[in-house]
């Protein structure tokens, strides 16, 4: 078992006749993902890698069957995709488009509260299931089978830790990206809550950092709702307080709230051990299994 | 980007919220025909984008041409916490008999914008925040319909504003929700928002910050960062031009890495092994071999830097560019400055194995010995 995407999932691409969309497509065919689908407005009738492409996702959904969108579109035309995606309408939605707008997003995530459908992203990695699909730009040869749930602020971090974790014989059910930027779809609370109730998924790695209140929410969650446990790690313990460190979210304002301590409490409290290095988070994982 | 306080005005008096009158002056000649149009007495403010400028001597209240001289005089060409002072405002004084705060920022946690109104103005509103978040009045805005007018009436009769100003507050309030989405705004203050003995409201001061993602859908305020930039860090000018996420530190070990979230890391581990960082810098997403040759560039170009790590952990970067990238920036100098730990992972990493010149770099395995290394090397040369 898995959350959110499996063998089943059929995938259309938003913005597939584009660079990154034409590489990635191929790339996610290539780990087995069911692409179906790409959409690309005044592109219908075309195909890139094999795969039809057409001039709305919600002709593609219908025509294909897809029930789940993968966005690799400019910043400046993202927002309205997501709402496209959202509108035809396919159960997820993956945004991996970086730098777009505060304001566009504040949008699409009004509309999100409408629908039943999850977002992942923007400015994210994407998710994989491993040896059934991956949604996104993660390199799949890191990743293994098994029954660990991963969720993840940082791309790159979600691959130090999966490796450690792959190196000890851990697999995992899901890894999910969720992004850095102040406003995403689905937060550490939503994967929290899938994983929770996967019975295949026998603990958690939830990867944070510095800025905004997201970690201790997730804090909250936990200690009220969870039974699976969960490992945790906090990225930007050394940062100074009112400097942007990369990701929009990861900023620490001068008053105590959203900085690294304040989160590894919360999380500590909740029962959460939280390692001071990525192996910390594998060998706290390796006692949970 | 931020706008200076000249700009963010300018911007808030043609939307029709009404400012002190005032004018921009760069010498103490300027100033003083700046002065004569707005009169005295008049305040001589530094233009730069620091916090706290009153408490640090780059604001002045001057009553006649003398005074305004040795103000202008003594700001024009400081140092302000770091920042050069190379412009000042001169502006009307404003007989106030109270202040207020306006606000417009995103709560991220709601993921929708948020207004405030206090009738704690004129002070460090942050303080007040924390200290007192009753005296802040708030109402969040659906994005999809933007501020109502009873809403913005809402926030200011709950802060206790004065009955006979309140509908003029709204005002001001509603006119700086529109400015803020118009451009962009990521956030958008009036502090303090003056009440003069005429029950006049004036903007005495602008703050406007706008998300530089969305910049490319206004050329108008493109325009006004040029003009505005005068300079700060020189490092940190120079990642800009680069398109570097960068933040010098005070530490002496250099650190280079893809990934915000894996940069983080590195610095916090060199850290947690004993060294201290001296920046952050990530090369972003699918990096090529050019992009590597500058970021070595600019961590050498910091002075206090005594030793460098990579940590590359491949997913859409590859590490044979990286390799090469590094490669080229090593062989471009006779003497290697400091010493280099390499660690690669993820895509393409053996093939960036097989082509890193390893007489010039020091190569690692695994991110925590890659760390101590550089930590070690750093203590070497210190």
């Amino acid at each position: 078992m898995s959350i959110l995407v499996d063998d089943d999932t059929r995938v259309v691409v938003q913005g597939i006749t584009g660079g990154e969309g034409k590489f990635h497509t191929g790339q996610m065919m290539e780990y087995g993902t069911n692409v179906v689908a790409g959409a690309v407005p005044g592109r219908g009738g075309q195909e890139v890698e094999g795969v039809p492409v057409y001039d709305t996702v919600s002709e593609a959904a219908r025509e294909e069957d897809a029930n789940a969108s993968v966005i690799f579109v400019p910043p400046a035309f993202a927002g309205d995709a997501m709402f496209e995606a959202l509108d035809s309408p396919v159960d997820l939605a993956v945004a991996i488009t970086e730098g777009v707008p505060q304001q566009d997003m504040a949008k699409v995530y009004r509309r999100l509260g409408e629908t039943d459908t999850y977002l992942v992203g923007p400015n994210c990695p994407g998710l994989i299931t491993p040896g059934a699909a991956k949604l996104g730009i993660l390199p799949g040869n890191i990743f293994s089978e098994g029954d660990v749930g991963l969720v993840s602020r940082s791309g790159t971090l979600t691959y130090q830790v999966v490796d450690s974790l792959t190196k000890r014989g851990i697999g995992q059910t899901t890894a999910v990206g969720i992004g850095g930027d102040p406003i995403i779809g689905t937060d550490f609370v939503d994967a929290l809550e899938l994983f929770e109730n996967d019975p295949d998924t026998k603990a958690v790695v939830m990867c944070g950092e510095i800025g905004g209140e997201d970690e201790e929410e997730a804090a909250d969650y936990i200690a009220e709702y969870m039974d699976t446990p969960v490992a945790g790690f906090i990225a930007g313990r050394t940062a100074p307080p009112g400097k942007r460190m990369g990701h929009a979210g990861a900023i620490v304002s001068g008053s105590g709230t959203g900085t690294a301590e304040s989160k590894i409490e919360a999380l500590n409290d909740a029962g959460v051990p939280v390692g001071d290095t990525p192996e910390e988070v594998a060998d706290a994982v390796e006692e949970f299994i | 980007m931020k706008l200076h306080e000249y700009q963010a005005k300018g911007v808030f008096a043609d939307a029709g919220v009404p400012t002190p009158k005032s004018a921009l002056a760069s010498t103490v000649d300027e100033a003083v025909d700046a002065a004569d149009e707005v009169g005295y007495p008049c305040a001589v403010k530094a233009q730069v984008q620091v916090g706290g400028r009153g408490k640090a001597g780059g604001i002045e209240l001057v009553d006649d041409e003398d005074e305004l001289r040795e103000a202008a005089e003594r700001i024009i060409g400081m140092d302000l916490k770091g920042l050069h002072v190379d412009r000042v405002l001169v502006e009307e004084a404003v007989d106030f008999v109270d202040e207020l705060y306006v606000g417009v920022t995103m709560d991220r946690g709601e993921g929708k914008p948020v207004v405030m109104v206090s009738t704690e103005g004129g002070v460090d509103i942050e303080q007040v925040a924390e200290e007192n978040p009753e005296a802040i009045a708030r109402e969040h805005v659906d994005p999809a319909f933007g501020l109502h007018p009873y809403q913005a009436r809402r926030a200011v009769f709950s802060a206790g504003v004065d009955r006979d100003v309140a509908t003029d507050v709204a005002r001001v309030l509603t006119t700086l929700y529109s400015l803020w989405d118009d451009k962009d705004g990521t956030d958008a203050e009036i502090n303090p928002l003056m009440i003069t003995s005429d029950r006049e409201v004036i903007a005495a001061d602008a703050v406007m910050n706008v998300d530089d993602d969305a910049l490319f859908r206004h050329p108008d305020l493109q325009e006004m960062e040029e003009e505005g930039d005068v300079g700060g860090d020189e490092l940190e000018q120079k990642a800009d031009e680069y398109g570097f996420d960068y933040v010098r530190l005070s530490g002496n070990v250099g650190i280079i890495g893809n990934g915000a979230g894996l940069v983080m890391t590195t610095l916090d581990l060199v850290d947690y092994y004993g060294g201290s960082p001296a920046n952050f810098l990530d090369i972003g997403g699918g990096a090529k071999a050019e992009r590597v040759t500058n970021a070595l560039d600019m961590v050498f170009s910091d002075e206090n830097v005594d030793s460098v790590v990579f940590n590359i952990f491949g997913g859409i970067t590859r590490g044979d560019e990286v390799a090469k990238g590094i490669n080229e920036a090593l062989e471009s100098f006779d003497e290697i400055p400091k010493p280099v730990v390499v660690r690669l992972a993820g895509t393409n990493a053996e093939e960036g194995m097989e082509i890193l010149n390893t007489d010039l770099v020091t190569v690692e395995a695994t991110l925590e010995s890659a760390v101590q290394r550089a930590v070690e090397y750093a203590e070497e040369e210190a």
